[in-house]
C-alpha cells in the first residue's frame, strides 16, 4: 500500500493528527508527510475536513430526506446540467446519478418537514427535465459515514488475571 | 479458630495471586483513571465471525463436538499454519487439539510432560501463568532471565548454565508479553543448537504470532530437528481479536496430541461449540480483518515508543504482541513505586515490569491494545508525572507560591 494511501486512511480515521504524530505512526519523517498532505490537499484528494455529528443530540432541528428523482437527460449534456442545477441549492447535501429506477438520488437538509416539502414543490419539481419525484424522509440515523452513531460499543473490557 | 487454608494443597498455598491484580482493583474504583493495563484487543470480533457464532447456534449447533475439535476446523488450522507459517501438520486427526484457549494447551501440555521435581526453563520477563501452571503439574520452574541490553531475546547462554539432569522442559514465548520481544530465524537457530540434541521439549507458546510488526514469524517448529520435540500452541483471542470465545490450539507430534487429549477430555471434553464455528469462519474469511487491527496497533506502537523515549523513559523498540515495556530506571523509583505513584498522582493505571518476574525490574508495561485517543491523554499524564519527579523543587515552588497567595 502507498504511503498516499496510508496517510489518507489515517486522516479519514483522525483529521486532528499532526503531522508529526503520522510521520510517527507510519516510520516517515515529518516533512514528507507534510508534503504529502499538502500535495493531496491541493489535488483535491483531501476534499474537506469534516466533522460527522450526530445532530439528534443537540438542541438543533434538522430534517433530512431522500428524494428519488426522475428525470429526462438533456441532448449534449446528459445528466450533468439537470444534476448541476440541483446541486447548487444550498439545501441540497448530496447528489447521486445511479442506475436503476429513478435517476437522481438527492439529499436534501432542512428545519423542518414542511421546510423540505416546501423545496421539493417549489423548487425541485418544476424544473424543466425533471418528470417526478418521490420523497423520504429519513426517520434516525444508524450508521454515517461507516460511523456506528448509536451508543453502543464502548469500551468495558475487565481487567482478567494473568 | 477454624483455620480453612490448612486444608489447601501445598502447590496452591504456594502460588501467590497474580501481580497486576491489585492496581486494576483499584482502578475500576477510580473516576476518570485511565488504564494501560489491559491485555486483549480493544477490537470486538470481527462481524463476519461473530456472525457465524450467531449463526451456528441457530442451526441448532449446541452439542459437544469430538473431544479433539471439529474436523472441520482442524484441517482449517492445518492448512492456516501452513499458509501463514509454513509449519506442516497434514496429519490433522492426530497432530492438531482444539483447546479452551491457549491457557488451557499451556496447562494441560505441562500436565502431560512433567514429572514431580522436573525443571521447566522459564525466560523471564514472562507471561504470568508459566510459573504457576509448573508448580499446579508438580514441575520446579526455573528462572531464566533475559536482558534488555539483548532486546529481551532468549540467548543460549542465557539458559546453558540453567540446564541441569532434571531439566525437561523449555518455555518458548515469543512474540513476547510483557516486552513484545521476537526471536528471528537467526536468533533461533542458535537457540536450536543448544537444544536440538538434548533431551527438552519446547513449549512454543505463539498466541501473538500474528502481532508481529516487522519481517514474518519464526517459529522454533520451523527447524526441522526441533519439529517433533516442540508442542506449539496458538489461539484466536489476540489475532482475530476473540478473547471471549475462549478457544486454542495445540499442534504437535500423536504422541503429545494423545496425551494432551486425555487431560483435555477429562477435565474439559471439548471446546464451546460455537466458538469452533466462528473459528472456521475466522481463519477462511478473516485474514483481512487481522491485517487491519495489525497495521492499525503497529501505528500505535511507533507512537508510543516515541513519546517514552521523548519523555526520557528508555524505550525498546517491541516487534510483537501490543504491549511496550519502557525503562523506569532513570527516575529512581521501583515499578511498583512507580506505578502506584502514577496511579494516584496522574491516574494512569500501568503493570510493573515485576509481575512479569523478578529481571522485569525497572520497568513498565503498557498496553496499546486503546483507542489513539486514550493512549494520548494517558502518555499525556505519564509525561507530566515524570517531568514532576525530575524537577520536584519547581512544582514545590509552585505549591509554596501559592500557599503564600492563600494566606
Amino acid at each position: 500500500m502507498s504511503i498516499e494511501v496510508k496517510v489518507l486512511e489515517i486522516l479519514e480515521q483522525n483529521p486532528k493528527l499532526s503531522a508529526e504524530e503520522i510521520a510517527i505512526m507510519l516510520n516517515e519523517n515529518k516533512e514528507n508527510i507534510e508534503m504529502i498532505i499538502k500535495k493531496l490537499e491541493n489535488e483535491k484528494v483531501i476534499v474537506k475536513y469534516h466533522t460527522i455529528v450526530d445532530w439528534e443530540k443537540t438542541e438543533k432541528e434538522v430534517v433530512e430526506a431522500i428524494i428519488e428523482v426522475k428525470v429526462t437527460p438533456q441532448r449534449g449534456f446528459g445528466y450533468d446540467a439537470i444534476a448541476k442545477r440541483i446541486y447548487k441549492f444550498p439545501e441540497v447535501k448530496a447528489v447521486y446519478l445511479l442506475s436503476g429506477d429513478y435517476d437522481l438520488h438527492v439529499i436534501v437538509e432542512g428545519k423542518s418537514m414542511k421546510d423540505i416539502a416546501h423545496f421539493v414543490g417549489s423548487k425541485l419539481a418544476p424544473l424543466e427535465y425533471v418528470l417526478s419525484t418521490a420523497t423520504h424522509f429519513i426517520m434516525k440515523k444508524y450508521k454515517d459515514a461507516g460511523v456506528i452513531l448509536e451508543d453502543g460499543e464502548k469500551d468495558d473490557r475487565e481487567v482478567i488475571t494473568p | 479458630m477454624n483455620n480453612l487454608e490448612r486444608f489447601l494443597s501445598r502447590s496452591v498455598q504456594s502460588v501467590p495471586p497474580s501481580g497486576i491484580r491489585k492496581f486494576f482493583d483499584i482502578v475500576s474504583e477510580m473516576k476518570d483513571a485511565l488504564s494501560l493495563g489491559v491485555g486483549e484487543p480493544d477490537f470486538v470480533t470481527p462481524w463476519s465471525i461473530r456472525e457465524m457464532g450467531i449463526y451456528s447456534i441457530e442451526e441448532g449447533h449446541t452439542h459437544y463436538t469430538s473431544n479433539f475439535g471439529l474436523l472441520e476446523l482442524r484441517k482449517e488450522i492445518s492448512s492456516y499454519l501452513k499458509r501463514r507459517f509454513d509449519l506442516d501438520y497434514p496429519n490433522y486427526r492426530d497432530q492438531i487439539l482444539v483447546t479452551v484457549g491457549a491457557s488451557e494447551a499451556i496447562d494441560i501440555a505441562l500436565r502431560s510432560i512433567v514429572n514431580p521435581g522436573d525443571e521447566v526453563l522459564i525466560p523471564e520477563p514472562c507471561f504470568v501463568s508459566y510459573k504457576p501452571c509448573t508448580i499446579f503439574a508438580g514441575g520446579v520452574p526455573v528462572a531464566v532471565s533475559t536482558k534488555s541490553e539483548n532486546d529481551f531475546k532468549l540467548r543460549p547462554e542465557d539458559i546453558i548454565s540453567k540446564i541441569t539432569p532434571r531439566t525437561k522442559v523449555l518455555i518458548l514465548s515469543y512474540p513476547n508479553n510483557p516486552t513484545g520481544a521476537i526471536m528471528t530465524r537467526e536468533d533461533l537457530k542458535e537457540l536450536v543448537d543448544v537444544l536440538k540434541d538434548r533431551d527438552i521439549i519446547v513449549i512454543s507458546d505463539e498466541i501473538y504470532a500474528e502481532l508481529t510488526y516487522e519481517g514474518d514469524h519464526v517459529s522454533v517448529a520451523n527447524f526441522p530437528e526441533m519439529k517433533d520435540k516442540t508442542i506449539l500452541i496458538n489461539g484466536f483471542s489476540k489475532a482475530f481479536a476473540m478473547t471471549g470465545w475462549r478457544l486454542g490450539f495445540v499442534a504437535a507430534n500423536e504422541i503429545f496430541i494423545k496425551a494432551m487429549a486425555k487431560v483435555h477430555q477429562y477435565i474439559i471434553m471439548s471446546a464451546p461449540t460455537f466458538s469452533q464455528y466462528a473459528a472456521i469462519e475466522a481463519l477462511r474469511n478473516g485474514e483481512a480483518e487481522v491485517e487491519k487491527m495489525r497495521e492499525e496497533y503497529n501505528r500505535r506502537r511507533r507512537y508510543m515508543v516515541n513519546r517514552f523515549n521523548k519523555m526520557g523513559l528508555e524505550c525498546f523498540e517491541p516487534k510483537g504482541a501490543f504491549y511496550v515495556f519502557p525503562s523506569i530506571k532513570s527516575t529512581g523509583l521501583s515499578s511498583e513505586e512507580f506505578a502506584e505513584r502514577l496511579l494516584y498522582q496522574q491516574k494512569v493505571a500501568v503493570v510493573p515490569g515485576t509481575a512479569f518476574g523478578e529481571c522485569g525490574e525497572g520497568f513498565i508495561r503498557c498496553s496499546y491494545a486503546y483507542s489513539l485517543e486514550t493512549i494520548k491523554e494517558a502518555l499525556d499524564r505519564i509525561e507530566i508525572f515524570v517531568k514532576n519527579l525530575k524537577y520536584p523543587n519547581e512544582s514545590q515552588g509552585i505549591q509554596k507560591n501559592s500557599m503564600v497567595v492563600e494566606q
